[in-house]
């Protein structure tokens, strides 16, 4: 049976890992991950969850003994954040290269410099390639959820890759709400035991993982990767849908909102998707035909679903939580541009950075945005990338500017 | 395309490895396995020693294992021991296996956190004193006056003492060993393998592509080393230091240093300091360990 409690974002990734019924976890604290770290801790020295816990020395040590451990046949964890998940870097390609479906929440900070602990999205962007499934959730019943639904995902044979669990750093790990949490014989029907369907380590079967592998060989290993991350288009809407049939919540790769008359829409990820929602329904109620699109999914990327709901509307925005250094715009306006770029009736769309290093995105920031998209749907004004929306009055006289 | 057996192996390692002619580290890992056996997992970094993990389709070992990263060997093995505790296998040794790169350098972090946390794993570094693999770039364990590629001058200072290191774990079993004392090894390797506990053994492996000597000549080559105080075989069993091959009178290290071109063209007075720096490294140790000289009995290393 359900149980409705407040949780926040950390404990609800914690309750989640419980549930899933982790059997090694390996962990490194870092704010704002930490309370997961702690929390599955208490779980252990509680004995509420069977497991066995690392506590290791660094992230970098964390993913591999989460590898080495998922690799004897348990379903494994680590969760971790910011410059954590810098330091994983070489070894998130080890997981996905191995095909090993760990699932691990990251609790999204921005990276240095200049020190912020607060949030942005600029970690998990940074490894947007590093061949993981990537889900970012708008809300704690989000976390929980998606916990339970990227195991299944990841653990799926046509799948079979890692996964990350995206949540705002503070906005969600630290901010409380009502979360319904499943008991654990409706969790344990939704998602059965793991089993090791590929490469393992068990010296009655030997076999060597990962291998030097020649030019020969390399692009077709990569390919298998490409190949399941476009299986895994297919394999997450069945996993929704059987999600929803299980527990009532129903979600997709891409949620739209208001879109039926919508003329000029917001694409968002994470947190501030709630609030774009409650800008849409403040605008509309003053007449302003409007919408919003949360991603949900952003690896792999729903292109086709996009093109669906933002195709024939006279003005788009994406909203960027991290910035693209040097490109033309954020990373997920670039991905939502190119998904758009030659579709009839779909001019580009508009690139906003904003929210970074802890700035929260209030319904200011957002109404902004919208303003000047329906200026663009009103054709008085063009669509352009790398539009900081909520840039102070005067960057240029902070520290550390050689100009 | 598949490739028949025609020949088995007597051993856990295949014939016809890719190694360099007289490598060390061939001895090494050929001793290590086939004491510990077929219930054994391996974590091999990138190095020399992924030459048996294999290539492409092909691999040299006959146990499960896997290619890590250059610097979380331990922590691999850490996972998998976790994994098969909580599953309640038992019987199995997890072996970590790594050069001294990836050992006394990149992965020290990750090393020291297992054995600071007790896991179960047994830990190997080969020491071939340089980055062999990737061409003779210099180490921690690269010897004070010695040649390579990043210290073409001679490497101004001495070797990290990983025995100390490790010693300061306090951990069930810490043992030095080299390929030239093979029954040594053996004993040593056994002896990790059932200690309960975290354990380290550090082997000396001569390289001859690196040291620049004859490939005949590897053995001679470690026998010297210790024969000279170059290295020392000890080991430190729940807190006991014993000192397993002594030398009380030990031959001028530069009996050892000649043999080897990659001290050539350093200056005479530099090698001298390169002796003086290696016996001092052996007083230290043994200091260290609480072993007087009058006190070290020792014994042949020979016994199986």
């Amino acid at each position: 049976m359900a149980e409705r409690k407040v949780l926040d974002g950390n404990e609800a990734v914690a309750m989640a890992l419980r549930l899933v019924r982790v059997q090694v976890i390996a962990t490194y604290p870092i704010t704002p991950q930490s309370p997961i770290a702690e929390k599955l801790a208490d779980y252990v020295a509680d004995g509420s969850l069977p497991a066995k816990y690392i506590r290791v020395e660094s992230e970098h040590s964390a993913l591999a003994a989460t590898i080495g451990a998922q690799l004897t046949g348990v379903r494994a964890c680590t969760a971790t954040s910011s410059v954590g998940l810098a330091l994983m870097h070489e070894v998130l390609g080890v997981a996905s290269g191995c095909r090993i479906p760990i699932v691990m929440p990251v609790v999204n900070r921005s990276l240095v410099s200049p020190w912020s602990l607060w949030c942005d999205h600029q970690d998990t962007m940074a490894v947007r390639d590093a061949g993981w499934l990537q889900f970012y959730a708008g809300s704690n019943q989000e976390v929980l959820d998606g916990v339970l639904m990227a195991c299944r995902i990841a653990e799926d044979a046509r799948v079979l890759l890692p996964a990350m669990v995206c949540l705002d750093g503070f906005f969600l790990s630290h901010a409380s709400g009502v979360v319904l949490v499943p008991g654990q014989a409706e969790v344990d029907s939704f998602l059965p035991a793991y089993r090791s369907l590929n490469l393992h380590l068990d010296p009655d079967d030997p076999m060597f993982v990962n291998d030097l592998t020649p030019p020969a060989e390399f692009t077709e290993m990569r390919y298998q990767q490409q190949l399941a991350m476009q299986n895994a288009l297919t394999v997450i809407p069945e996993v929704e849908e059987e999600f929803a049939r299980a527990f009532g919540r129903r979600y997709h790769l891409v949620e739209g909102y208001c879109l039926d008359d919508a003329e000029a829409v917001v694409v968002t990820m994470g947190s501030m998707s709630g609030t774009a929602r409650y800008v849409v329904d403040a605008l509309r109620s003053s007449g302003r035909r409007v919408g919003a699109v949360q991603i949900r999914t952003f690896r792999p990327f729903p292109g086709e679903i996009l093109r669906q709901l933002l195709a024939g509307r006279p003005a788009v925005g994406v909203v960027d939580r991290s910035a693209g250094m040097g490109a033309e715009g954020g990373p997920l306006w670039t991905e939502v541009k190119s998904a758009m770029a030659g579709v009839p009736g779909c001019p580009p769309p508009a690139g906003f950075i904003a929210g970074l290093g802890g700035r929260d995105i209030p319904p200011a920031t957002l109404e902004k945005v919208f303003g000047l998209l329906l200026e663009v749907a009103a054709g008085q004004s063009s669509a352009a990338g790398n539009i900081w929306i909520d840039v102070g009055e005067n960057p240029l006289g902070l520290r550390e500017v050689g100009i | 395309m598949s490739l028949a057996i025609r020949k088995e192996t007597s051993g856990l390692v295949a014939h016809g490895v890719s190694t360099c002619a007289g490598c060390g580290l061939e001895l090494a890992i050929r001793v290590v396995l086939n004491e510990l056996g077929p219930q054994t997992i391996v974590v091999i970094p990138p190095g020399c020693a992924a030459l048996f993990s294999g290539f492409g389709r092909e691999t040299v070992l006959k146990i499960p294992g896997i290619q890590g990263n250059l610097g979380n060997t331990a922590a691999y093995a850490a996972g998998i021991r976790a994994g098969l505790e909580v599953q309640g296998r038992e019987g199995i040794t997890v072996l970590g296996f790594a050069g001294d790169g990836a050992t006394v350098d990149i992965g020290l972090q990750s090393l020291s956190g297992a054995l600071e946390r007790g896991d179960h794993i047994l830990y190997v570094c080969y020491d071939n004193e340089a980055y062999m693999n990737t061409g003779i770039q210099g180490s921690a364990s690269t010897p004070c006056g010695a040649w390579t590629t990043t210290t073409p001058g001679g490497k101004r200072t001495g070797r990290k003492d990983m025995i100390r290191i490790a010693v300061a774990h306090d951990i069930p079993y810490v043992a030095s060993a080299s390929v030239g004392y093979v029954p040594d090894l053996r004993r040593k390797i056994r002896r990790a393998r059932d200690a309960g506990g975290p354990a380290y053994i550090h082997i000396h492996a001569p390289c001859p592509v690196g040291w620049r000597f004859d490939p005949d000549k590897t053995v001679e080559v470690a026998r010297l080393a210790v024969e000279t105080h170059a290295w020392v075989l000890c080991e430190v069993a729940d807190g006991v230091a014993r000192l397993n091959v002594a030398v009380r009178k030990a031959r001028p290290v530069s009996e050892y240093i000649r043999l080897q071109g990659r001290f050539r063209g350093v200056p005479a007075e530099e090698i001298a300091a390169a002796g003086e720096e290696m016996e001092k490294a052996y007083r230290r140790l043994l200091q260290a360990l609480g072993i007087t000289e009058l006190e070290q009995k020792g014994d042949t290393g020979e016994e199986s």
